[in-house]
């Protein structure tokens, strides 16, 4: 076999959808099942020849879904799994997306948001999935989605994605979006020593006595994987903590996806991330992510050339939502303006936590993102 | 204020705008600067209007994409007429006078090259004229080396063209 570096380290001049592909590899991914799709393919074709440089395995499936479906099953036989799509792909995965939440099977999903509903714009950015990243498949559950805004951040939130991921064994979304993934940036990647890599709670209780489900304090249960001599049973039905269907009972119910919950929800503080820009003495906050946070900055520092006392709040994991960033800021704030690609989504979210503090949306949909201009306007009517 | 200096490329589908803008933007990074490239093109894969972005900054790079741009490149007329509003007063143009019709009054300094035709008698295609672009684009704005732009033009053509590409760029920047 070719034997190529696993890490590039050095600084690089890359697109986002590849520096996303480096990420996976130098988290530990070795293997990718995906549908190329427009403006994720990069992701897909520079898997296609990196799998295989590092031994890891590449798939292209007939579709979207089971693409998600072989994720969870490598993911399962003990690897560290990922696909890539966009939004039209990751709607055809949200049921399995769902199996994973239940199955609690580690595995990272990158959506490269382009103009939507439908086949939409494939070649030009939105915002317009952030609502379906959290609620997309049925019933109820909490997971974990994470917003880059720049090529570098491509390749660090992937491999944050992936570490959240064996954490909590949930799905962990990378949302970006066509700017971000298409964009060619300077991208320095350290040395592997250097890079911080989680691996999921491996089983030690002897195999008779191994609960699958079992969970430890921190909510999360250790994972046997398969061929690793443990005989269990994995569901996406309601199951015990062994594995098996439980379909009529509620406290079985109740039990089980409260856990699903509240192992995201309890550990909430020490997986939101958040950037804070001249927050302190802001009077007017500009909440915006992914590549729209990049013109809100300029936007920002152009209020304060002009004597307006103008901040930004970036929140890097958009799932769970950073409530009490938002919460306290607007206890000290006058106002919140907050400019999506969509017709609002996370401007809900920012309302909710906001409570009495003015929030003003901005819209934008089908084009280039917000001009720093244009935040700049909002910025200056509502301060 | 920082230093940001904005490159628009402009020209149709299938004359490598977007590949020029990827090799410069590769040679910006080499020399340690802050570079941003973007690219837009028509569904189409050929003949549509093709334009390639480069933004360079001394500071971190906020918004992605141009507005006013301080240097522009037109590699045909339908890239002109589209994008000329966008230069600034004090800007540079950098016309391919071969796919351009006629020169606008304007009051930027112009700098009009052959570079199809050139391109043509060299090698009987005009495949190389976006290498050639660069070399004069490289000789007037000395914003990389000539050394550096050689360096990841081998990085980023095809090893069977890489002669022919380099023999472009070189003839690009005697060309002004």
């Amino acid at each position: 076999m070719n034997q190529k570096r696993v890490i590039l380290e050095g600084s690089h001049f890359m697109n986002g959808d590849i520096a996303c592909a480096e990420g996976a590899i130098a988290a530990g991914c070795r293997f990718f099942a995906g549908y190329p799709i427009t403006p994720a393919t990069e992701i897909a074709e520079h898997l296609a020849q990196r799998m295989l440089e590092v031994g890891g395995i590449y798939v292209q499936m007939e579709d979207e879904i089971a693409s998600m479906a072989a994720v969870i099953g490598a993911s399962y036989a003990g690897l560290k799994a990922m696909t890539a799509t966009s939004g039209p792909g990751f709607s055809l995965m949200q049921e399995n997306i769902g199996l994973a939440v239940m199955t609690e099977a580690p595995c990272v999903i990158v959506d490269v948001m382009r103009g939507g509903p439908s086949t939409g714009q494939p070649t030009l950015p939105g915002q317009q999935d952030v609502m379906q990243a959290k609620w997309g498949s049925h019933g109820d559950y909490e997971i974990i989605a994470l917003a880059p805004s720049s090529v570098q951040e491509m390749f660090n939130l992937t491999i944050e994605a992936f570490n959240l991921s064996e954490t909590y064994r949930v799905p962990a979304i990378v949302l970006a979006d066509e700017v971000v993934g298409h964009m060619w940036e300077k991208v320095a990647i350290p040395p592997a020593q250097k890079i911080k890599i989680v691996n999921r709670k491996k089983a030690n209780a002897p195999s008779e006595a191994y609960a699958p489900f079992m969970p430890d304090d921190d909510l999360v249960p250790p994972m046997a994987c398969f061929g690793e001599g443990y005989s269990f049973h994995a569901t996406g039905l309601t199951h015990d903590e062994h594995g098996y269907p439980q379909t009529s009972s509620s406290e079985v119910q109740q039990k089980l996806v409260k856990r699903l919950c509240d192992k995201i929800r309890k550990n909430a503080d020490k997986i939101v991330r958040v950037e804070e820009v001249l927050l302190s003495d802001a009077d007017i906050v500009v909440v915006a992510y992914g590549i729209v946070a990049r013109a809100a900055l300029s936007a920002v520092r152009k209020a304060r050339a002009e004597g307006i006392k103008a901040g930004l709040l970036r929140p890097i994991t958009l799932w769970p939502f950073p409530e009490n960033h938002v919460a306290k800021i607007a206890q000290q704030t006058k106002a919140i303006v907050v400019p999506e690609m969509n017709c609002g989504q996370l401007v809900r979210e920012v309302e909710r936590a906001a409570k009495e503090t003015p929030v003003t949306f901005l819209s934008k949909l089908g084009e280039e993102p917000h001009t720093p201009m244009e935040i700049f306007e909002a910025i200056r009517r509502n301060s | 204020m920082a230093k940001k200096i904005e490159i628009i490329i402009g020209g149709s589908g299938g004359q490598g705008v977007v590949l020029a803008g990827q090799i410069l933007g590769r040679a910006l990074a080499y020399e340690g600067k802050n570079v941003l490239q973007t690219q837009s093109y028509g569904a189409e894969a050929r003949g549509s209007l093709a334009r390639s972005e480069v933004i360079i900054s001394d500071d971190k790079i906020g918004f992605p994409a141009v507005r006013k741009c301080d240097i522009l490149v037109a590699m045909n007329h339908e890239a002109l007429n589209a994008y000329l509003n966008q230069l600034k007063d004090d800007g540079i143009l950098i016309i391919d006078e071969t796919n351009v019709r006629e020169t606008p009054k304007t009051k930027v300094k112009v700098y009009k090259i052959p570079i199809t035709e050139t391109c043509r008698k060299m090698f009987g295609e005009a495949t190389y004229a976006n290498m050639m672009m660069l070399g004069a684009l490289t000789k007037i704005t000395k914003l990389v080396s000539s050394k550096t732009m050689e360096k990841a033009i081998r990085e980023v053509v095809p090893t069977k063209t890489l002669n022919a590409n380099l023999k472009a760029f070189e003839k690009g920047q005697e060309l002004i």
